[in-house]
């Protein structure tokens, strides 16, 4: 499955259903609302990723992505709009056993309206982009974006606001709070850092190791997937955790903390 | 020994065929007689798997939170033990009113306590619980296999991975999570103690304890009020804001201190988490009759002070004498003074003043005149 979603990736074949779906979903005047979500724009620039070929620097075109995660109430919307993505009826190969299995019914997401959707696979949530016309971020866009803080479009080299973000994640809570919880970048973007993991497109080109501080070098890949050895910034932890949990995902894969957010092409 | 003395054999077997040639054999001589010596250093074998031992059956091991241990395992065969471990991410105390996020095995610090014996063939199943935030998974010391386990049990939240490994060596060793940022899994909670009890099974004791040695590294000063993250800084300078057994600074005061009778035998399976620093493990008021150090299987007697590494252990065994309070400590003693590595073994029972007396008197002496100077 890792491999369907990495040529997925490289060749982009539509979704069969995502592809109908966005058709069926064109009339519903909630997938317009839903397609209006806030984005921002990011500019592009260079990165030197946690794991990068020859420890090199990254360029990210300029891009948009939404300016908060999708909601468990953009999702109902989703759904409603696509039986196939409903939970009693999505096949097994595009999102396991537990997918949306936090709602009370297909339909039926309870309280908590404004929490981000969580228990949804890679698939839906590419299909869910999709439909609203825009698509999954990158990694090297979403690690990009990642780095700002509130006045700085590069805040890691900044050991105090590491720390910040360390501390973020494992105050994280469940049942997630409303979006919009946790602090508004640079570009205006919130919740990047402490509220729910994102899917990205790319979810699986880049690991780091299930054991961290071995040798295992993965698809004679550039990286050395070794928790440290390879690692461009050795004290990146949260960047660590985010690359581990990266690593431990399938297409189908679903879970509690695990949301995610579109982003589309600058026009 | 069997493959030295058959190299040895072959070696003389050489030595017959050329001993009409003299000089040569003179030669081949003097060489073989060096090898086939009586004395040689560094000669235990190194055993080979020939042959596992058959698995009889299947049993759910028991797991016990600490300071407790599994009962002694009464079976003389393999079998197929089931390990059903969950990881368990929560706030919990390192000191009354200090609070810290918890990562753990089994909900408790250090982890679940688990009791195999050589030769079982262990099935293990790590869960990470549904609200975890981070994957986690697990190096057993005792697995003989790539990452101790770390690889085969990477775990997702609300997922559960199994793998087997066979317990092919006896003894007391560590487990952790393995998981990127290893030391950042590690400083949170995540490690605990595996026996592998030798076929023969072990000397029984009156009372077994798990104890285990570990440093947190908070944002803040010692007893500091209030709920601390974990702190890079001090981490990387291995300068903790705490040293504790068992996880709190009272895990084993008070209320909390492990019982004895005196005359009892105790057995303490002593492990350190770290992730940084070695234990200078120190019973104050006892001498360890028996150290197994580093949970091998080679005794010491009569030990003051063993040195547990961190990832390591040692199973310490020891009579209670007399009645009174057994201080545990980290004897690198700025830790248990300052940082909380103590501990409480509190004797019951009669006197025995044979072996102490405790104060007999108290009394004021004159100090030397000036004229002996």
């Amino acid at each position: 499955m890792v491999r369907l979603a990495a040529l997925l990736l490289i060749f982009p074949l539509p979704l069969t259903s995502a592809a109908q779906a966005g058709v069926e979903g064109a009339g519903d005047p909630r997938a317009g609302l839903a397609a209006a979500a806030p984005t921002a724009v990011v500019r592009g620039g260079s990165y030197v990723p946690l794991y990068s070929p020859e420890s090199g620097a990254v360029t990210v075109e300029p891009f948009r992505m939404d300016r908060y995660p999708v909601t468990r109430g953009d999702f109902v919307a989703f759904v409603a709009s696509n039986p196939r993505w409903r939970r009693s009826q999505v096949p097994g190969v595009f999102a396991d056993s537990r997918y949306l299995s936090d709602w009370s019914g297909d339909l039926e997401p309870g309280d908590r309206l404004d929490a981000p959707v969580t228990h949804v696979s890679w698939f839906a949530a590419r299909a869910y982009c999709t439909w609203v016309g825009k698509r999954l971020p990158r990694v090297d866009e979403w690690e990009f974006a990642a780095r700002a803080d509130e006045t700085r479009t590069d805040a890691m080299g900044d050991r105090s606001h590491k720390a910040r973000i360390l501390q973020l994640y494992t105050q994280r809570r469940t049942p997630l709070p409303p979006v919009g919880s946790t602090f508004r970048n640079l570009y205006g973007i919130h919740d990047m850092h402490g509220l729910a993991w994102e899917w990205v497109l790319d979810f699986n080109t880049v690991t780091a190791a299930d054991d961290s501080r071995g040798g295992d070098r993965k698809d004679g890949q550039l990286y050395c997937a070794a928790g440290a050895d390879g690692a461009t910034d050795r004290e990146d932890y949260a960047a660590f955790l985010r690359y581990a949990f990266r690593s431990t995902l399938q297409g189908t894969t679903t879970s509690a903390v695990l949301g995610f957010r579109c982003a589309a092409d600058l026009e | 020994m069997r493959q030295f003395d058959t190299k040895s054999k072959a070696i003389w077997t050489v030595v017959g065929a050329i001993g009409a040639l003299l000089a040569v054999s003179a030669l081949a001589f003097s060489l073989s007689s060096a090898r086939s010596g009586a004395t040689v250093a560094y000669a235990d074998p190194i055993p080979s798997v020939t042959s596992l031992p058959e698995v009889r059956g299947e049993e759910y091991a028991v797991l016990t939170a600490p300071p407790h241990v599994p009962d002694p395992i009464t079976r003389n065969h393999a079998t197929r033990v089931i390990v059903e471990l969950e990881t368990i991410e929560q706030d919990m105390e390192l000191a009354p009113g200090v609070t810290y996020n918890m990562w753990t095995f089994g909900g408790t610090v250090p982890g679940s306590f688990i009791r195999v014996r050589e030769g079982d063939l262990v099935e293990f199943r790590l869960r990470n619980r549904h609200d975890s935030t981070v994957p986690h998974n697990i190096d057993l010391h005792a697995v003989s296999g790539p990452g101790g386990g770390a690889k085969a049990s990477l775990t997702m939240p609300g997922h559960e991975t199994v793998f087997e490994f066979r317990a092919l060596h006896p003894g007391l060793y560590v487990y952790h999570c393995a998981t990127a940022p290893v030391g950042l899994h590690v400083a949170n909670g995540m490690y605990g103690l595996i026996l592998v009890e030798p076929r023969e099974g072990m000397k029984p004791v009156d009372r077994e304890y798990y104890v285990m040695q570990s440093e947190f590294y908070t944002d803040s000063g010692f007893n500091e009020q209030g709920h601390h993250p974990f702190s890079m800084e001090r981490a990387l300078a291995e300068n903790p804001s705490y040293v504790l057994f068992n996880g709190h600074t009272e895990a084993l005061m008070g209320e909390n201190a492990l019982g004895a009778n005196v005359g009892e035998t105790i057995r303490l399976f002593v492990g350190n988490g770290g992730p940084n620093l070695a234990s200078s493990f120190h019973v104050i008021g006892a001498v360890l009759d028996n150290v197994y150090p580093e949970g091998g299987t080679v005794a010491n007697h009569n030990v003051q002070t063993t040195l547990v590494p961190a990832g390591g252990s040692a199973i310490t065994e020891f009579r209670v004498n007399v009645p009174g309070d057994l201080i545990l400590v980290d004897h690198s003693i700025f830790r248990a003074f300052n940082k909380g590595a103590l501990g409480t073994i509190a004797v019951s029972g009669e006197d025995k003043l044979g072996i102490f007396s405790g104060q007999l008197d108290n009394r004021p002496y004159d100090p030397p005149t000036a004229h002996q100077h």
